[in-house]
């Protein structure tokens, strides 16, 4: 029995003294192979008489046991240490930056604009469009604005030529957004012809627009969004009450002054420009001009194809522009148009 | 309009600062732009006489001055003025005076004791110009302080008046607004009729009466035209923004200026004649006061004589009958002009001036014969000479008319969102001198002469506004009818769009819509672009028919500033002629995108490469997924010829896609490789809705198929040819490799495809297989002439 004490005892430390699993399983034929000691001793049972073989076969199979839990563990533990080295081996610098494109931007001003659509969609504004080279009727007659009037010489227009190289008096690149409230207005009262009362039209119209202007504050081309809300119901308050609400959310802050100062715009009356100050930052204090708004002149309801006794409406229009300097701190209006990518960059 | 606080405040004082005058005002519609001090803070300046001027013993470019400074005392000061000399009168800084430069002490200059400094109106902060020490009129008080004497504690406030408040362009205009929003009286000028002295009148014909309905006119005969305009008037003209001419000229330069009533001053000696007021004849000249010969259209009105033409009228005088300083006969004119006759007319012209302004936004039509009689009587005054009897011809048909508007408290309530009462209305438009009349629940008012901007109700609802103050007016949340917006699903938003290019490296730019012509001519082959009649400058004079310029231009920028990896996108309006548009033009919206420099931002997993035409191609395929755009050679001007396509969606051509052209690489100055695109906007935010397609349970079959085609055969073609002829079973045909070189004829290609079939029905069987790579084959055999890569 001392025997097979000193077998197992051998047969734990060769186990142990292999480093490779090929050489683990040479090993383990020394002792449980065919040719094995273990096996030997086996086969010799057959040679002993019956009533020792009992008791030798038990004592042979228990050192057997012992032996396979010996080597089961060898085993396991050199597939773990190997794993272990080929996880090492595998061991990436994380640090190194990650594949691929890198992140481009939505422009600021689309940005703002987006922003106030969706502030607006939440009042239920729907968004219209119009022309950008527009018709003369659309951006000043049907605005209350006919020919030679004073207020033709706010709007530096900018006419086109014909291709008899004659300038078109007809049509002109729009000086404002308000040529899409007459569409609006043309559209909703169209589609609802015979509606009593018709529902009310909530619209705003973003988009370009074009002034003979040029030097550090003013583009020829610039962005404006128009807002009209027509109704049996709406008044002087309401519009005061939409802006109010929609600047303090727009900036995100109630920290900020906003008046209503009487203005004149042929296509509105009463008419109010409006002007923001804020009460911290850098432009703290300064009354900041920011929109034109008003009661649609009845006129222009009128030529919309409202009946201008029993609807009433608001509109206003904003400087995109504008806003987004603003929100952003944007000093100069240039670089909106300029294009450099270490700008735009911000805005990503 | 600019004018000095004091000059208002003559009219009407209400108690009321500066600041709140002006905040005020520009609550009420009268937009203060800018309020400055006349002059800046100092005080111990008092008027002086200087007695004697000696040498100062120890310096040779300074004097010593006796100056008697009135109850101040006779002062010895030192003075280093070059114009300093005996008898003048001058400003005195007494020891102890504060200047805008420091505090005047006695010191020793050069060993002499120096009571005082004598000023310069530089020192004082008055102005800019250093011409020694400022002079004062001889009959300047002395020891008075200089403030008091000059009316120096004053404000500048000028108004940025919107063009319906002509009526406010005069300070008697803005004297009566005052007075409405602060209920303090004015005190208006009295004007007295001139009795005439002389008998002389002048005719006058009204040929033109819609453009002239009313014109007065007066002789004043020996006047003394070179008098000097007094000193108060020059002051005040100055502080007006008005530079004195003469005492003639700034008498009716100040008239127009307290009343709002623009009047012209002719040379009666230079007059032959009755005074016509007509339209020109064809080719008459005229040369403007402002040196500029005009030859005025004709529907610009002419003050002319027996003669010839004198002035455009209500616009600018003419030179030649215009008074100098030794013109002996005035004939003053006051007249009401049309704004219609005026309108644009001087911009026309090219130029500007304070008649027409008034003229075209309208003046107080009854008006006329009082602002005659008030120059009259400063001519008189100031000038001497004699008046003749006031001429007159008017046309009552053609003056403005007014009608009665009616106001019903209720209907302004309505559309200001606050109650206003009957009596309220009534004790806000009284405060305006518009006189309500009551009439039922409604008030009648007539609106007044001096105002062109009161036609309709809403026009009063606006006055009543104003006056109870917009500040007042609360601002409240509306309330509507709520009913949900469409949200089609088969359009997506452009902001969703626009995510997806920035999420794939791209920036967002909005260039200008007007463009040089040469983007026009080399980059979208467009001879004859939409131009502008009024360019700001010549590289901005027609409108853009395509994108792709601006994006190029923007590239430009960035090389210059060494970003040399550029993407780009812009979404806006493209303009071209088009008769069946409402406005002559098609104006689509589209796409640009530019890829330029390198195909991925600079790093260490990929490898370096430039972009090509597949990497924009893979950008637009992504937009538009899960449709299935195609590409097919098209020549375009902007573009390689070889390397240049045109998209189709489902079988339209909606965009183009491909490298700019080398020549234009070269002309631009652009060293690296640039891929450009152009898309219809529409056809990208279209966006099938998603309809369920049972997923399959049984295994997929996959076979691999290399083809043999000539180099020529395009690969969509290729595909669409497999795609028909396959059973419904195969789901998937996809292009994995394509290979020319060693192992394949010379002018072929091999293009691989993997063939993914798989049924919902059954396990598809070997012999299934088989039967679509035939089909397959067979087909493209037919039609391109494949073989199978053996």
């Amino acid at each position: 029995m001392s025997n097979l004490e000193e077998l197992v005892t051998r047969a734990i430390g060769a186990f142990a003294a292999c480093e490779e699993p090929a050489r683990l399983e040479e090993v383990k034929a020394a002792f449980l192979g065919k040719d094995g000691e273990l096996t030997a001793l086996l086969k010799g049972l057959g040679k002993l008489p019956p009533e020792a073989r009992k008791e030798a076969g038990s004592a042979i199979n228990a050192a057997k046991s012992r032996i396979e839990a010996a080597l089961h563990e060898r085993r396991e533990a050199l597939k773990k240490s190997q794993l272990s080295a080929q996880l090492a081996a595998e061991a990436l610098d994380v640090s190194l930056p990650g594949r691929g494109e890198a992140q481009g931007a939505l422009h600021p001003v689309v940005r703002t604009l987006e922003r106030i659509e969706a502030l607006f969609a939440s009042l239920g504004f729907a968004v219209a469009d119009g022309p950008e080279i527009e018709t003369d009727w659309h951006n000043f007659t049907a605005l209350n604005t006919p020919a030679d009037h004073p207020a033709r010489s706010m709007h530096d227009t900018f006419y086109l030529l014909d291709e008899a190289g004659r300038v078109r008096a007809d049509i002109l690149l729009r000086t404002h957004t308000s040529p899409v409230q007459i569409r609006a207005m043309q559209a909703h009262t169209q589609a609802f012809a015979g509606a009593d009362p018709m529902p009310e039209l909530r619209v705003i119209c973003p988009g370009r627009v074009y002034r003979v202007d040029s030097d550090a504050t003013h583009s020829p081309m610039f962005h404006q969004v128009e807002g009209l809300w027509v109704g049996e119901r709406v008044s002087f308050a309401d519009l005061k009450g939409v802006i109010v609400d929609f600047l303090r959310h727009f900036f995100e802050s109630d920290d900020l002054a906003v008046r209503f100062r009487p203005s004149f715009f042929p296509f509105t009356e009463p008419s109010a420009e409006i002007d923001v100050a804020f009460r911290h930052g850098p432009l703290a204090g300064r009354w900041l001009e920011i929109a034109g708004c008003g009661m649609v002149h009845p006129h222009v309801l009128a030529a919309g194809g409202m009946d201008a006794r029993r609807y009433t409406g608001f509109a206003f229009g904003m400087g995109l522009d504008r806003l987004t300097m603003l929100r952003y701190g944007v000093c100069d209006l240039r670089l909106f148009f300029e294009g450099d990518l270490r700008f735009l960059a911000q805005f990503r | 309009m600019q004018f000095p606080e004091s000059w208002l405040r003559e009219f009407i004082d209400p108690p009321l600062s500066s600041e709140e005058l002006c905040h005020l005002l520009t609550m009420a519609g009268l937009e203060v732009e800018e309020q400055k001090p006349v002059a800046p803070k100092f005080h111990g300046v008092v008027v002086a006489r200087v007695l004697a001027v000696e040498k100062h013993p120890h310096a040779d470019r300074l004097k010593l001055c006796q100056v008697d400074a009135g109850a101040h005392g006779v002062l010895s000061i030192v003075c280093g003025a070059p114009n300093v000399e005996a008898g003048l009168h001058v400003p005195c800084a007494l020891p102890g005076a504060k200047l805008p430069g420091g505090e005047i002490k006695v010191a020793k200059v050069r060993g002499i004791d120096s009571y005082g400094m004598l000023c310069s109106a530089r020192e004082l902060g008055l102005a800019e110009d250093h011409d020694g020490i400022m002079t004062l009129p001889g009959d300047a008080p002395l020891g008075k302080d200089l403030r008091q004497y000059l009316a120096l504690d004053d404000q500048i406030i000028t108004l940025k008046l919107t063009p319906n408040r002509a009526d406010c362009l005069s300070l008697k205009g803005l004297a009566r607004e005052l007075m409405a929003l602060t209920g303090v009286a004015a005190k208006m000028p009295e004007i007295q009729a001139v009795a005439p002295t002389i008998a002389d009148v002048r005719a006058i014909v009204l040929d033109a009466p819609e453009a002239c309905p009313r014109y007065c006119g007066r002789v004043i005969a020996d006047v003394n035209a070179a008098a000097p305009t007094p000193e108060w008037m020059k002051a005040r003209l100055l502080r007006c923004g008005v530079r004195s001419i003469s005492a003639l000229v700034d008498i009716t330069n100040y008239v127009m200026l307290e009343l709002g009533q623009p009047l012209h001053a002719f040379d009666d000696e230079k007059l032959v004649g009755a005074i016509h007021v007509r339209y020109p004849r064809a080719g008459e000249r005229l040369l403007l006061l402002n040196g500029q010969t005009v030859e005025p259209a004709a529907d610009v009105a002419l003050i002319a004589d027996d003669e010839k033409a004198l002035a455009l009228a209500g616009i600018m005088g003419g030179e030649e009958s215009g008074v100098g300083l030794s013109t002996r006969r005035v004939f003053l004119e006051s007249a009401f002009f049309s704004p219609s006759a005026i309108a644009g007319r001087a911009r026309a012209l090219g130029f500007s001036s304070d008649a027409a302004h008034r003229f075209e936004r309208g003046v107080d039509f009854a008006l006329q014969r009082a602002a005659l009689e008030r120059a009259t009587a400063l001519i008189l005054a100031i000038c001497g000479g004699k008046a003749g009897p006031l001429c007159e011809a008017e046309s009552l048909p053609h003056l403005p008319t007014r009608q009665a508007i009616r106001l019903s408290p209720a209907r302004a309530s309505r559309l200001l969102g606050i109650e206003l009462t009957l009596a309220q209305c009534e004790r806000l438009l009284t405060g305006l001198g518009l006189a309500p009349r009551q009439e039922a629940d409604a008030l009648v008012v007539m609106p007044p002469t001096w105002r062109f901007d009161l036609a309709i109700e809403e026009d009063l609802v606006e006055e009543l506004a104003r006056l109870h103050g917009y500040e007042n007016i609360p601002a409240h949340p509306p309330s509507a009818q709520l009913s949900m917006r469409p949200q089609p699903e088969a359009q997506r938003s452009p902001y969703a769009l626009r995510r997806q290019l920035a999420a794939r490296g791209y920036y967002e730019v909005i260039n200008y819509s007007f463009v040089p012509p040469e983007w026009e001519a080399d980059l979208a082959g467009n001879d004859k672009p939409v131009r502008l009649a009024n360019p700001i400058a010549s590289h901005l004079a027609v409108m853009r028919s395509s994108l792709i310029g601006g994006l190029v231009g923007v590239l430009q920028t960035n090389l210059k500033r060494q970003l040399d990896r550029v993407r780009l996108f812009e979404i806006g309006r493209c303009f071209s002629p088009d008769a069946t548009a409402e406005t002559g033009h098609a104006q689509p919206m589209r796409l640009g995108m530019l890829a330029a420099g390198e195909a991925y931002p600079l790093q260490w997993g990929l490898s370096r490469r430039p972009v090509d035409f597949f990497d924009l191609k893979g950008d637009i395929e992504a937009l538009f997924a899960p449709a299935r755009i195609e590409s097919v050679a098209f020549p375009h001007p902007a573009l390689h010829p070889g390397r240049s396509a045109r998209i189709l969606l489902a079988g339209r051509s909606i965009g183009i896609l491909g490298e700019l052209h080398p020549l234009w690489r070269q002309k631009y100055e652009i060293p690296v490789a640039v891929v450009v695109a152009e898309l219809d906007l529409d056809a990208l935010l279209r966006h099938d809705m998603p309809h369920y397609q049972e997923i399959s349970r049984f295994p997929a079959v996959v076979r691999d198929l290399a083809l043999i085609v000539e180099v020529a055969c395009s690969a969509s073609a290729l595909v669409d040819t497999l795609r028909r002829a396959a059973p419904g079973y195969v789901r998937d045909v996809s292009l994995f490799d394509v290979y020319q070189g060693k192992g394949v004829t010379e002018g072929k290609k091999s293009l691989a495809f993997r063939i993914t079939m798989q049924d919902t029905q059954k396990t598809l069987s070997d012999h299934d297989a088989d039967a679509a790579i035939k089909r397959m084959l067979d087909a493209a055999f037919r039609e391109h002439g494949a073989m199978l890569r053996q």
